[in-house]
């Protein structure tokens, strides 16, 4: 075991992991961050999409122990005063989720390529997302979300 | 007067604590001092199990229990039911095997649970199981449906042998052979209808808890149908009364028929909760999800379609063959019969049909419902065949289809296969599709894709399907084990607000705001002040869940009708408080009225005197405005549509792109038509995932070789098109709200329409068939055989 420390949403941890606990399970089952979710077990689905110093990464293909020091977000600190953040906005706006498990890796993956790509087109958006399985929508209106919520965030709203 | 009753597309109520994280999906569910489970499985399609040696798994630190199928079959727990008696054409039953919770003597396919261990920790108990030693003698096995109908095939149960579970029929031959002896042309196909895994995002989890101090059960489990999941455990798998037995299904990330089923894991974990004395949850991997969810498909059919010079349908004769897995699961039974022959009528008008089922046991998982459910290898059959006829006796595939499809003025029309559509208006459909498609301007659009060095192909199908399921009475006549109606209630607060309690389940539907919809609707009371309750037994009273797109047909009937019944006693409250009769109270927009004049009481004014009943008419009325009812629907409905496509296919690669696609579907009213559109996208990419991407592939020895989302392909988003979705509405004659069901519309439409289009695009090259998934290896290597082809005829001309 190991003693790490790290943000998590703006909010400092100190925790103890096992060398091979992965992030994901260290922010689901001692931070009990459970919006980010398990959906394989070979890195391709990307429902534990989080931010890591800024940058979308896969939760479950890092250590935990790799972390230490890390700001991390993830969909649960994304929303801030009880507003939800432009992309979640987008996505409810625009019908761009069903059952929900997707959808928190969907917005944060889709929120660093709105960092990365301020307008991204729909090409770009589809590109992006091929990490990010969707079994409900058919992506047609996650698409439509992601370049609402670009613009939401483009307006900094 | 309200703005988000039926047809207004508000925004779903059910998103916020999706978007904010805040869902509860069963493995987020972690109860105080909880254990975990993880079962070891069978790596052997078939085997004797000779030794279990749990004795290292036992002594590894943090395990509390190790279970086998002899502390199964100790403890007297039932084996999982199948709920569907399918009868031979001679009338006997279908063989119905053993299927123990945890594997008992023998394995049946890979992925069998043979040994659960339950430890502290997830990772104790991964690490014990790999300490369990179970050793085998490996038997023949057979993995391919194929070949388990062969002479001499290894026998997957001794009971039954060709290793048939059923020789089933429905139509009638003479007729049939009638139609055919008159016919100036006959058309046959050969096809095989894909296996593919359902793979919602949320793999199933379970998490049983037995509370010692008042002997109760409880269940937190990725279902579809909590209750069906009761009614299964207290009867036949754990043999406790229902009251003493609580299933919850929270949140539920996807299910498209894969969580339906009642699986051995929910048992499991409840029974071990019992051993351990404390909760035991298990969550499955992927790759655990490949080897142990029901798959959906899988059948090999034969078709022979009979026409008169004129192009007019005369007849229809289906061979099938169906493959169950080793087991038969929950539904399994009734996908190949009651919900696929029952089908092949299709569209169209057909003076007769003989179709001919055999259900057939292979060392594979289970295959049971998958979106469609039957419908989609019905629909796949008759729109090959059609098309195939089309082409073969070229007639325009648009006109062939007119000429036969059943008109208006037809119904309600009686198939030759056991059903009765309601109503349906299936020309209108086709015109609006093609008109939305721009048919007209497909030439255009051909010649810039041949400019381009792409090959461009169109195609098409005309499809119906049966939904909300299902009267109960013809289901149990046709071998239903149990009711499929559907209960509501409506509860209405003293301050006039609304929880409705159903009994079907949401798993990303967004029944939490379309069953709003139908309350606002009724009652006028805004969405924002009613809450839809469903997934859990010890808060509603009964159900049946959430399939065959029953949900608004079958279990918003029933809240409407539970609604009418809440109307009724408002208006013998009003009409005391207005002083007037029952007779003349009228109610609408929220407002009862004593008819033809200004005296008025709001909505809200009944439902509070209903609990403060100063000035009550007592002596005839209970307070309290609450109000239960049951629906049991009147028949199926019967939505239909066209669906378009159009592909691009690099002929140097293979690669087909699906470029347009184009659907107009007759789902009945529609109470929110945002939510309908995202139900028809949905499986429009689970259909164009089965015709282009996805196939579980197992080996001729029963080992699955594509087991993880590395190896099975999985739409992506860069994979599919926006779609154009349209509808044209014909309301159901039959159930209250005029609704039909849309969840399975672009999953039974749209695999014909794409391999049709893929075929017109590779006809010019000589390319007569391809099967599903048309993937670039096997489209590349349709264009070479097709091309040595030519070259040989070429060769042998000169």
């Amino acid at each position: 075991m190991a003693t790490i420390t790290l943000k998590v949403n703006r909010q400092a941890h100190t925790l103890e992991c096992a060398s091979t606990t992965l992030l994901v399970d260290a922010l689901r089952e001692q931070l009990r961050l459970t919006g980010t979710h398990v959906g394989c077990d070979t890195s391709q689905c990307g429902a534990c999409t989080v931010h890591v110093n800024g940058a979308s990464i896969k939760s479950c293909t890092m250590l935990a122990l790799e972390a230490d020091g890390a700001e991390i977000t993830t969909i649960e600190g994304l929303a801030q005063g009880g507003e939800l953040h432009p992309m979640q906005a987008a996505f409810k706006e625009h019908h761009g989720l069903q059952c929900g498990f997707c959808t928190p890796g969907m917005i944060m993956s889709a929120t660093d390529l709105c960092r990365r790509t301020p307008d991204p087109s729909e090409h770009e958006v589809r590109h992006w997302l091929e990490g990010n399985l969707c079994r409900c929508t058919g992506y047609h209106n996650i698409v439509k979300s992601v370049r609402a919520g670009a613009a939401g965030m483009r307006g900094g709203k | 007067m309200v703005t988000d009753g039926v047809g207004a597309s508000i925004k779903r109520k059910e998103d916020r604590r999706f978007l904010l994280g805040k869902g509860n999906y069963t493995d987020d569910i972690t109860l105080p001092n909880q254990a975990y489970a993880v079962f070891v499985r069978s790596m052997y399609a078939h085997a004797k199990i000779t030794a279990i040696d749990t004795a290292a798994a036992k002594a590894a630190p943090g395990v509390i229990g190790v279970l086998t199928g002899e502390d199964v079959a100790a403890d007297g727990l039932g084996g999982l039911p199948c709920g569907w008696l399918v009868k031979n054409k001679d009338g006997s039953n279908m063989v119905e095997p053993p299927h123990p919770a945890l594997a008992h003597g023998k394995v049946r396919h890979v992925g069998d649970p043979v040994v659960m261990v339950i430890a502290t920790s997830r990772a104790a108990a991964h690490a014990a199981a790999g300490l369990v030693d179970v050793s085998y003698d490996a038997l023949p096995a057979v993995g391919l449906l194929a070949d388990a109908v062969k002479p001499g095939a290894p026998v997957v149960w001794d009971e039954a042998a060709g290793n048939i579970c059923y020789d089933w029929h429905i139509g009638d031959p003479a007729t049939t052979d009638a139609g055919f002896a008159k016919a100036a042309h006959v058309v046959e196909l050969d096809l095989t209808n894909s296996r593919v895994a359902p793979n919602a995002m949320e793999p199933r989890a379970a998490n049983g808890h037995y509370d010692a101090a008042n002997d109760h059960y409880t269940l937190y489990t990725t279902s579809q149908n909590p209750h069906l999941i009761r009614l299964l455990m207290a009867a036949f798998t754990l043999h406790v009364p229902e009251h003493k037995l609580r299933i919850v299904a929270p949140d539920v990330g996807g299910g498209f028929g894969s969580k339906i089923f009642h699986y051995a894991e929910e048992l499991l974990t409840v029974w071990a909760s019992r051993k351990v004395g404390r909760p035991v949850k298990w969550t499955s991997d992927r790759s655990e999800a490949f080897h142990s969810d029901a798959h959906g498909r899988d059948h090999i059919s034969h078709a022979a379609l009979a026409l008169d010079a004129s192009g007019k349908f005369l007849g229809l004769r289906v061979k099938t063959l169906a493959n169950m897995g080793a087991y038969l699961s929950t539904f399994a039974s009734a996908v190949p019969t009651y919900l696929y022959a029952t089908l092949l009528s299709g569209p169209y008008d057909f003076p007769a049909i003989y179709a001919e089922v055999k259900a057939i046991f292979t060392n594979t998982v289970a295959v049971d419902a998958y979106r469609g459910a039957g419908r989609p290898e019905a629909t796949y059959l008759l729109e090959r065949l059609v098309d195939k006829a089309a082409r073969d006796l070229k007639i325009d595939p648009i006109e062939l289809r007119r000429k036969n499809l059943i008109r208006t003025d037809q119904f309600p029309y009686q198939t030759q296969v056991a059903l009765q559509y309601d109503i349906g208006d299936y020309q209108s459909t086709l015109d609006l599709a093609l008109a939305a498609n721009d048919h007209a301007g497909y030439g255009k659009r051909k010649a810039a894709s041949a400019a381009n060095g792409k090959l461009r192909g169109w195609g098409m199908s005309t499809y119906i399907e049966a939904c909300g399921i299902a009267p109960s009475a013809l289901a149990g006549a046709l071998g239903a084990r149990a009711g499929l109606y559907e209960a509501g209630t409506v509860r209405v607060h003293p301050t006039g607000s609304v929880t409705v309690f159903t009994g079907t389940h949401s798993h990303g539907q967004g029944h939490e705001t379309t069953f709003a919809q139908l309350v606002a609707e009724k009652l006028g009371v805004s969405t924002d002040n009613v809450e839809i309750v469903h997934g859990d037994t010890d808060r509603i009273s009964f159900g049946m869940g959430t399939y065959g797109s029953r949900s608004a047909a079958v279990g918003g009937s029933a809240i409407v009708k539970a609604l009418d019944k809440v109307i009724d006693k408002g208006k013998k409250i009003a009409a005391h408080l207005l002083e007037a009769s029952v007779g003349d109270i009228e109610f609408k927009d929220g407002t009862y009225r004593v008819a033809g004049t200004d005296r008025v009481k709001a909505f809200g004014e009944i439902a509070f005197a209903a609990y403060v009943p100063h000035n009550y008419p007592i002596d005839t009325v209970e307070p309290g405005l609450e109000e239960q009812a049951y629906y049991d629907p009147k028949n199926f409905t019967f939505p239909g549509g066209t669906h378009l496509v159009e592909v691009e296919i690099d002929p140097d690669t293979g690669v087909v792109e699906v470029v347009d696609v184009t659907i107009s579907d007759d789902v009945g009213v529609i109470i929110n038509p945002m939510i309908v559109d995202g139900q028809a996208h949905g499986g429009l990419a689970q259909g164009i995932g089965q015709a282009l991407y996805e196939e579980v592939r197992y080996d001729a020895e029963g080992q699955l070789t594509n087991g993880s989302f590395m190896d099975y392909c999985m739409p992506r988003a860069a994979d599919l098109p926006n779609f154009k979705v349209g509808n044209h509405v014909t309301a159901c004659t039959h159930n209250p709200i005029g609704v039909k069901g849309v969840g399975e519309v672009g999953a039974i439409g749209v695999p014909p329409a794409v391999i049709n289009a893929v075929l017109d695009a590779l006809a010019p090259l000589g390319v007569h068939d391809i099967s599903m998934p048309a993937t670039p290896e096997k489209v590349w290597r349709a264009i070479q055989a097709a091309k040595s082809t030519k070259t040989n005829q070429t060769k042998r001309g000169a």
